[in-house]
């Protein structure tokens, strides 16, 4: 097997706060290989963003990554500060965020913006990284990518400027790509297509994707492997298929339970009774148990259990269960 | 944004005709001139045919349109002081206020500028925190007491620079300018800074405050993930962002100084157009004091017809015509 793209190991991020020692994510470990693409799902306040943060080095003080280790290809990037930093963001790791409203430069045409980040991070002239730049439009799918290379932000619908966004992650050939629910501030309308362009740019190139989102329906046509997160841990992590046929989790089960996927045939709506704790009032023993429906006497007490098999869960569901 | 551009020049037409109709309004009502111009013995013929002279025996609405076709053509009749040309007299002074405002608005923007970046930068260090505190004091001294305090310390202590004057001057066409000989250049120095130090506070206050807003903006961030350098960062993407609050901001304080050279040139001495207007205050020299008036309404509402304009240079959003934007 190839080595991974990325490879993230116990990684631990804390928030450092007047009453409590916050731990937004705790011992999280995954790879990612070239070309595969990663999704990665939970509740609002799971931690999956501080993680695409941690990753990328943009964790906003006085979060930090407190212990493990983040590995691009042969390299640790964990830890690396200034221009270190600065060479692996945009070149080894492209970064696409929610909201493309705002995500660009007002002030700057977007031509502009794609060939300043090119002309950061690879080796070509000024008039080559602007016949890039208009590559990297065009292959983006905006119509007359000519013409609306001095376009400001401003001109285009949320669609096209998440295209803009994508060509912007891309445009310096990173070897990974991070997308923190990068259709959520779309319209459905355009929501399946900037998904269908981001996967395929990555098949294309062979990058590996971390693809954070709500939607089940987007893991389920887009992911190969998919990560379950749940105040701050890894509940499960599986192929996508088995993880959404057979839950190992029971809170994946709970999860997939409330996502109607009527069109997979996986319409059933129990939802989760309770909602997440919050981080400061973490329960004792594993963090799901006062709304796992398996919960025994050992949940309440012990901390959930490493990774076993694909779900950190000391009463996995059970092929019975499943069916 | 032509529309946006005629709108404005309107009201500012019809503000300079406000102010002329104030500037015009102190021949009236302020003092009696023929008082000021004629001494103790005069005759009753005398001060008829000054009237007359003067226009003073027409009706109000005729005064007034005289006065506006005057004061357009730069012609504000004759100093009561003086007995010369008010033109004249402005044209002699105005060099050395215009210089005088032209650098210490350089510095206030320069520096103001370039601080507020540093500081918002390095917000929690020590020398961005000493920055801050030593701009409060310039923010709430006086102007009159900056300058004392500069005098007393730069030229009565250490005897480094002169408390007062231009210094040597040297005549460029019509123009008196101080730029040119060492001393013109040292006796600048003190005034600007007196002047300019409120305004560069101001500025430099207020392009940290934008800047921090800025720095938090989603487009920061993602240049950030996108490697760009931090010069680039912080000059390129974030500055350019700050720059229309701070272009209001700078162009009403450029008008601000104009306005209150009046005190910088009064504790040192600046034979500018601020020191005439406080010499033509004493002796109630009405069409100086209304040609001043005039002078300055006229560079306040020019400055802001420029920072519009450059709202329009800097934002691509604002450029977008209301017709297409209909269409
Ligand atoms: N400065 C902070 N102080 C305290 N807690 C914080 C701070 N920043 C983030 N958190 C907490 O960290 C946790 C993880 O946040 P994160 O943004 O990673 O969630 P998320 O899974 O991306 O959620 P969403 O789906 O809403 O984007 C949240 O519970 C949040 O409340
Ligand atoms: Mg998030």
């Amino acid at each position: 097997m190839t080595p991974p793209i990325l490879s993230v190991r116990d990684l631990v991020v804390e928030i450092p706060t007047r009453n409590a020692l916050l731990r937004p994510v705790d011992r999280v470990s995954f790879d990612i290989a070239a070309g595969e693409i990663l999704g990665v799902v939970g509740e609002s306040g799971a931690g999956k963003s501080m993680t695409g943060n941690a990753v990328i080095g943009l964790l906003d003080r006085p979060a930090h990554i407190a212990s493990g280790e983040i590995w691009l290809k042969d390299k640790r990037i964990d830890g690396l500060k200034g221009e270190g930093l600065r060479k692996v963001r945009g070149k080894g790791i492209g970064m696409v965020f929610q909201d493309p409203l705002t995500s660009l430069n007002p002030l700057l045409p977007i031509g502009e913006q794609i060939s300043e980040t090119i002309l950061e991070h690879l080796p070509v002239s000024k008039s080559e990284a602007e016949a890039r730049a208009l590559a990297a439009l065009e292959e983006v799918g905006i119509p007359a990518a000519k013409a609306r290379m001095g376009s400001y932000p401003h001109e285009f619908s949320g669609g096209m400027r998440q295209r803009v966004v994508i060509a912007l992650a891309l445009c310096a050939e990173p070897d990974l790509v991070i997308a923190d629910e990068p259709t959520t501030a779309l319209d459905v309308s355009v929501q399946a297509q900037i998904i269908a362009l981001l996967k395929r740019l990555c098949r294309d190139r062979g990058t590996a994707v971390m693809l954070v989102t709500h939607d089940m329906g987007v893991i389920a046509e887009t992911a190969d492997r998919v990560a379950v997160m749940y105040a701050g841990r890894l509940a499960e992590l599986g192929p996508v298929r088995d993880v959404l046929t057979a839950a190992s989790h029971p809170y994946t089960a709970g999860l997939m339970g409330s996502t109607p996927l009527a069109s997979k045939g996986l319409a059933r709506l129990n939802q989760i009774p309770g909602s997440m704790p919050r981080l400061g009032a973490l329960p004792t023993g594993c963090a799901f148990h006062p709304r796992c429906p398996k919960t025994q006497e050992k949940c309440r007490v012990d901390p959930a259990p490493p990774m076993q098999g694909r779900a950190a869960c000391w009463y996995p569901m059970t092929v019975e269960e499943i069916a | 944004m032509l529309a946006f551009i005629i709108q404005r020049i309107f009201q500012s037409v019809v503000v300079l005709l406000l102010v002329g109709l104030v500037a015009f309004s102190m021949f009236r009502f302020v003092g009696d001139p023929i008082d000021n111009m004629l001494g103790q013995e005069r005759t009753g013929a005398d001060i008829e045919r000054l009237r007359t002279q003067l226009g003073l025996d027409q009706p109000f609405p005729v005064q007034y349109a005289k006065f506006l076709t005057n004061a357009a053509q730069g012609n504000f009749g004759v100093s009561y002081r003086q007995g010369r040309p008010v033109s004249d007299i402005l044209a002699e002074r105005a060099p050395a206020t215009l210089e005088l405002a032209a650098v210490s608005g350089l510095f206030a923007m320069v520096l103001g500028v370039a601080l507020g970046v540093f500081t918002a930068i390095r917000r929690d260090g020590f020398t961005s925190n000493a920055i801050m505190t030593v701009s409060l004091i310039g923010v709430s001294l006086p102007t009159f007491l900056i300058g004392i305090l500069l005098i007393y310390l730069f030229s009565v202590e250490l005897g480094w620079l002169p408390s007062f004057g231009r210094g040597e001057t040297v005549q460029v066409g019509g123009w008196t300018t101080g730029f040119l000989t060492a001393s013109g250049l040292k006796a600048l120095i003190l005034p600007a800074i007196t002047l300019g130090l409120y305004q560069m506070t101001l500025i430099m206050r207020l392009v940290r405050s934008e800047m921090l807003e800025v720095l938090r903006a989603d487009y920061i961030r993602f240049a950030r993930a996108r490697g760009l350098r931090d010069r680039s960062v912080y000059f390129r993407h974030a500055l350019k962002n700050t720059l229309v609050p701070v272009i209001t901001v700078t162009g009403l304080q450029l008008g601000a100084i104009i306005a209150f050279a009046i005190i910088t040139e009064t504790v040192f001495q600046w034979p500018g157009v601020g020191l005439l207007f406080i010499n033509a205050i004493q002796f109630v020299d009405i069409p100086v004091m209304a040609a001043y008036l005039m002078l300055i309404s006229v560079m306040f509402v020019g400055i802001n017809l420029i920072v519009d304009l450059l709202y329009f240079a800097i934002d691509p959003r604002l450029r977008v015509d209301r017709v297409e934007a209909k269409a």
